[in-house]
């Protein structure tokens, strides 16, 4: 394997810092999700919102993040609507009205790529999936050297100051608010009666998956997106019994996963020989998926084969 | 006792004299089906309260309609002579142990501390003060030793105490129970009853839900009788009987209360 500066500096950099930032942000409000067992939101919001992104970039014809953040957040309040009025209308539970109203839109928002005039431009199916990671470039640095001066790493792709942002934003809330954000998934009637409206906690927290969600959507895709919001936090859940743990955590595997996912996609095959270079999105997925799948049969506590062994020993005990 | 008395926890009762809560003309409907009606009640100035009546009686309701958990159709609240919003700080609530998910990772002090929460402020830090409180506030129903446990993995007994612990850190002067002896062990039970007892003892009030008829009159003193709205309410004496007991649980109540022990 032989890897220039120049090329890692203007392809792989970009891409890892935005995969890292991605799942970093994804990873972290996931928890929230997770724990207050709305697994199914990440999922909803990250698929409800595609015709909102869509919308928004054709009306403004551009890829800027504002008007597909509008675009996405109108599709996520019509949502929200529409789930209400599913259940409400057809007397069914939840989940259900969420499940039809999610794949609904996303459906919508497929439409609208492959009829509309999106076609024309540089918005496809692949990429809502998949999303672009390999199509980030900086073509800014020139050598490792030039890493050392503070103001090139404003010259950042776009998506990548974007995700960063959001990564900060997102750690910086869930910071100050640890403890209501605790308190509230933990046990909202509590927080009602000491005050702290859990409603507009609640709506905090899904806006902060939302934006989540929709900033690394463009980057990353919606496979990756899911994948993030529930994996590490799910992963995480099987270590620790603490919240402060479980979060750290979370971060760790999300990062990780984001690095070493991309890190296995686009040098794993030349390694094995081969010419080529897999989807970065899909197996950062992949691993993710791999990790929670190892640590449910594997982790020390929590594991099946744990759970397996520990019954085995107190039988015998008994 | 009169130590006790004389003890910081003591809470005075002489500027209380409005009474420690003032219910006017309480209704509350759910999914368009009224559940409780025309519910006027102020609470007695001392003495343990019972909250009793047949399941779907609207004993929940009334407890989570007076703190604002469910919106009521009418009526008006009163904490200590003001109106609720402005009297939190004198409010704690231990709801029932399945209102939560004992799985979430936390520990049985982080769920106590979370009791401080009010008294430590929005958006600041956990001080060792608070923790300091709510460890103490474990010791005092038995569970210091199992401070660093999962809340998953205590028993449903101690699950309750640990509820009941973190209402004490609240540090209220009026206490709301939804059913706290339900399905608990008999050392938790005498746990629970003991802190009741001192609860009451320092001057504050204490409402609970009751299911069990039979033990309402060797715990508590006074008595709410609901269905569907008040059928009565008084010392446990005069409100507990055979006729009352007969409009709220209707026939099946002939027994109810010497029903084998």
């Amino acid at each position: 394997m032989n890897i220039d500066a120049v090329t890692f500096l203007s392809v792989d950099l970009p891409a890892l810092l935005a995969a890292l930032f991605a799942c970093l942000s994804c990873a972290l409000v996931g928890n929230f999700l997770v724990l207050r067992r709305q697994s199914l939101m990440g999922d909803a919001i990250s698929h409800a919102v595609l015709p909102g992104i869509v919308a928004g970039f054709l009306v403004a014809g551009t890829r800027d993040t504002l008007p597909m953040l509008a675009g996405a957040l109108t599709a996520a309040l019509v949502a929200g609507v529409m789930i209400e009025l599913v259940r409400r209308l057809g007397r069914v539970e939840a989940g259900a009205a969420m499940g039809v109203v999610f794949t609904g839109l996303f459906a919508l928002g497929v439409v609208l790529i492959e009829q509309g005039p999106a076609r024309q431009v540089d918005l496809d199916a692949d990429c809502v999936l998949y999303g672009q990671l390999e199509a980030i470039l900086w073509l800014v640095p020139a050598g490792w050297s030039d890493l050392s001066d503070p103001a090139i790493w404003a010259t950042l792709p776009r998506q990548v100051l974007q995700l960063a942002a959001v990564f900060t934003i997102c750690l910086t809330i869930i910071l100050i608010f640890f403890k209501e954000f605790t308190l509230v998934s933990f046990d909202p009637a509590l927080a009602d009666t000491l005050g702290l409206k859990s409603g507009l906690v609640q709506h905090v927290i899904v806006a902060l998956a939302a934006l989540a969600a929709i900033a690394a959507f463009e980057a990353v895709g919606s496979i990756l997106v899911i994948a993030m919001l529930i994996c590490p936090a799910a992963t995480a859940r099987l270590y620790t019994d603490r919240m402060g743990p479980q979060l750290a955590l979370s971060l760790l595997v999300g990062g990780g996963t984001g690095v070493g996912g991309y890190g296995l996609a686009a040098f794993g095959p030349s390694l094995l020989g081969y010419d080529m270079a897999v989807n970065a999105a899909g197996s950062i997925a992949v691993l993710a998926g791999v990790i929670l799948g190892l640590s449910i049969l594997l982790a020390p506590r929590y594991g099946v084969l744990a759970r397996i062994t520990g019954r085995a020993v107190r039988g015998v005990a008994a | 006792m009169l130590q006790r008395l004389l003890s910081d926890n003591f809470i005075p009762t002489a500027d209380a004299g409005v009474g420690a809560l003032a219910v006017s003309g309480l209704s509350v409907a759910y999914h368009q089906r009224l559940v409780l009606r025309d519910v006027t009640w102020t609470a007695p100035a001392r003495g343990l309260v019972a909250v009793v009546g047949p399941n779907g009686a609207g004993k929940s309701t009334f407890l989570k309609a007076v703190l604002g958990l469910v919106p009521a159709l009418t009526g008006t609240i009163e904490v200590y002579g003001r109106p609720l919003k402005r009297q939190r700080a004198l409010i704690g609530y231990v709801p029932q142990r399945e209102s939560v998910d004992w799985d979430f990772p936390v520990s049985a002090l982080d769920v106590v501390t979370m009791g401080r929460y009010g008294l430590i402020g929005w958006g600041r830090r956990i001080t060792g003060k608070h923790r300091a409180a709510a460890m103490q506030a474990l010791d005092r129903v038995g569970m210091a030793d199992f401070a660093h446990r999962q809340i998953g993995q205590l028993s449903g007994g101690q699950q309750q105490r640990v509820f009941l612990a973190r209402a004490l850190a609240q540090e209220a002067r009026l206490y709301f129970m939804d059913e706290p002896l339900a399905g608990v062990d008999a050392a938790t039970e005498q746990t629970i009853l003991a802190v009741l007892r001192e609860l009451d003892a320092e001057g504050r009030t204490v409402i609970c839900v009751h299911h069990d008829l039979q033990t309402v009159a060797e715990t508590f003193d006074h008595v709410l009788m609901l269905n569907g709205g008040l059928i009565a309410a008084g010392p446990v004496r005069e409100a507990l009987t055979e006729e009352n007991l007969r409009r709220a649980y209707g026939q099946r109540a002939s027994g109810l209360l010497l029903g084998p022990r």
